[in-house]
């Protein structure tokens, strides 16, 4: 017994050496695999104001980037009006759908909230935006965020006036999408090289692919609206070992300078993921 | 100003700067990412216990954690080479009670070529265990001598321009002051 105590003072700083490794390591894994950690609630809320009060200056000098995506998404949506159509063929008719857009709330499955990028990095080789917007205003886990653009990421944690998003720019972010012409799905990925670019993977070798095909969400993405656009297409790599491509995407959101995003919440994504976990069960 | 003020000051500084100025800078290429803060590891006084210098490490890097959102992987690294700075001090201190003569580590107490080595030696553990950590994750080989390699450069430039910028001139500390 005397003697464990010896050696434990003698080699004190070793042992607490160890300790606060273990101690650090079990942070990092655990947050790497569960977007947990201690304080993380507290500490993103300081980190928050803190983000705020920085983002004051900066949100100065990216104004005018930040005006011209929302105006460019302005157009896109007006050119949707359907008083910008109209046929020059009289014996064409155009049906009016005539469903009241109040009666449809029921059937809402995606519903929109604006949140403000407060703070982001795009240097790291996890990349994370911090929105102030949090739990006290209806934001929780596992929602989609987009930007004016499109694709931005996902909410991994969220405290009352803040959250977090893994942005797009994550080595452990993956999203489901199809290239636009063929269909053809694929999944998304970063690679961790240039901020400008993403991966998509497996898209199959007979697909005829052009550079700057747009390759948008697809339906499988539970968290994402289907059509949303992630990126256009850069380069083709053939990989000879596969039978599949991997493309390189421009990503469509230039993350230096989104400064505003949508969080998107899925009102049927709980219905949808006990239906599948039921599902899993009966199989097993 | 008193020593405890001026590390505290140092410690929001620090993190303030490597946060809002050095993380902001947009990327040049995948291996450079400019590191400054860990200089406040090895600014921190002789006077300091090896067991109170970790706890400090320990928590500045987690500090610095929770702003870049990597809970450990700083605080890591910074507990690191606050283990290993005592044995390097004993190693390389110029002359017999030197840690007892100065406040902290700078070229004025150690010497230039002790002091750089000091700084290089350290700036290289830190930035291998961070790049290794990354690395066990993703990455391969060359990656991580590639990073490892282009951040070292980056950040003793870094310290270099720092330590020309903050002087810090160590007063010769004698028993009857």
């Amino acid at each position: 017994m005397r003697n464990i105590f010896l050696f434990i003072r003698r080699y004190f700083n070793f042992l607490f050496f160890l300790a606060l490794q273990v101690l650090a390591l079990s942070f990092l894994f655990r947050y790497n695999r569960y977007h947990e950690a201690a304080f993380m609630s507290v500490a993103s809320e300081i980190t928050g104001s803190v983000n705020t009060r920085y983002n004051t200056v900066e949100y100065y000098f990216k104004l005018k980037k930040a005006n011209e995506s929302l105006v460019q998404e302005n157009v896109h949506l007006r050119e949707l009006l359907r008083s910008n159509y109209q046929g020059a063929d009289t014996t064409r008719q155009l049906v009016v759908d005539s469903i009241r857009v109040d009666s449809l709330v029921l059937d809402q499955k995606y519903f929109y909230r604006d949140a403000k990028v407060v703070g982001s990095f795009v240097t790291t080789q996890t990349n994370f935006f911090t929105l102030h917007r949090g739990l006290n205003q209806g934001v929780n886990v596992d929602m989609g965020v987009i930007g004016p653009r499109g694709v931005v990421g996902r909410i991994v944690n969220v405290s009352s006036n803040f959250s977090t998003v893994m942005t797009m720019l994550s080595r452990q972010f993956k999203v489901d999408a199809k290239l636009k012409t063929s269909g053809d799905r694929g999944t998304i990925s970063w690679d961790g090289i240039s901020p400008q670019f993403v991966q998509m993977r497996n898209i199959p070798k007979n697909v005829k692919i052009n550079k700057g095909d747009s390759v948008i969400t697809s339906e499988l993405s539970s968290i994402f609206p289907a059509n949303i656009l992630v990126g256009t297409v850069d380069t083709v790599v053939n990989d000879p070992s596969t039978n599949f491509l991997t493309l390189r995407l421009r990503s469509a959101t230039n993350f230096s300078t989104v400064q505003h995003v949508y969080i998107v919440q899925n009102k049927q994504l709980e219905e949808q993921r006990m239906l599948e976990a039921n599902t899993r069960k009966t199989n097993e | 100003m008193n020593d405890l003020l001026k590390n505290i000051f140092r410690f929001f500084a620090f993190i303030l700067v490597q946060v809002y100025i050095l993380h902001k800078i947009p990327p040049l290429h995948r291996f450079i990412v400019p590191y400054l803060y860990f200089l406040y590891v090895l600014w921190l006084p002789f006077s300091l216990g090896r067991t109170w210098l970790m706890i400090v490490a320990f928590v500045y890097g987690l500090s610095l954690d929770y702003f870049l959102l990597t809970p450990g992987l700083h605080a890591a690294a910074c507990v690191l080479i606050a283990y290993v700075r005592p044995f390097l001090v004993n190693i390389l201190i110029r002359q017999e009670g030197a840690e007892q003569s100065y406040g902290a580590p700078s070229i004025h107490s150690m010497g230039l070529a002790p002091y750089s080595l000091f700084v290089l030696v350290l700036t290289l553990l830190h930035h291998g265990y961070l790049v290794f950590l990354e690395w066990m994750e993703f990455g391969n080989f060359w990656y991580f001598l590639g990073k490892v390699g282009a951040t070292t450069a980056v950040s003793l430039l870094l310290i270099l321009i720092t330590e020309l910028l903050f002087y810090r001139k160590e007063r010769y500390r004698t028993n009857t002051a």
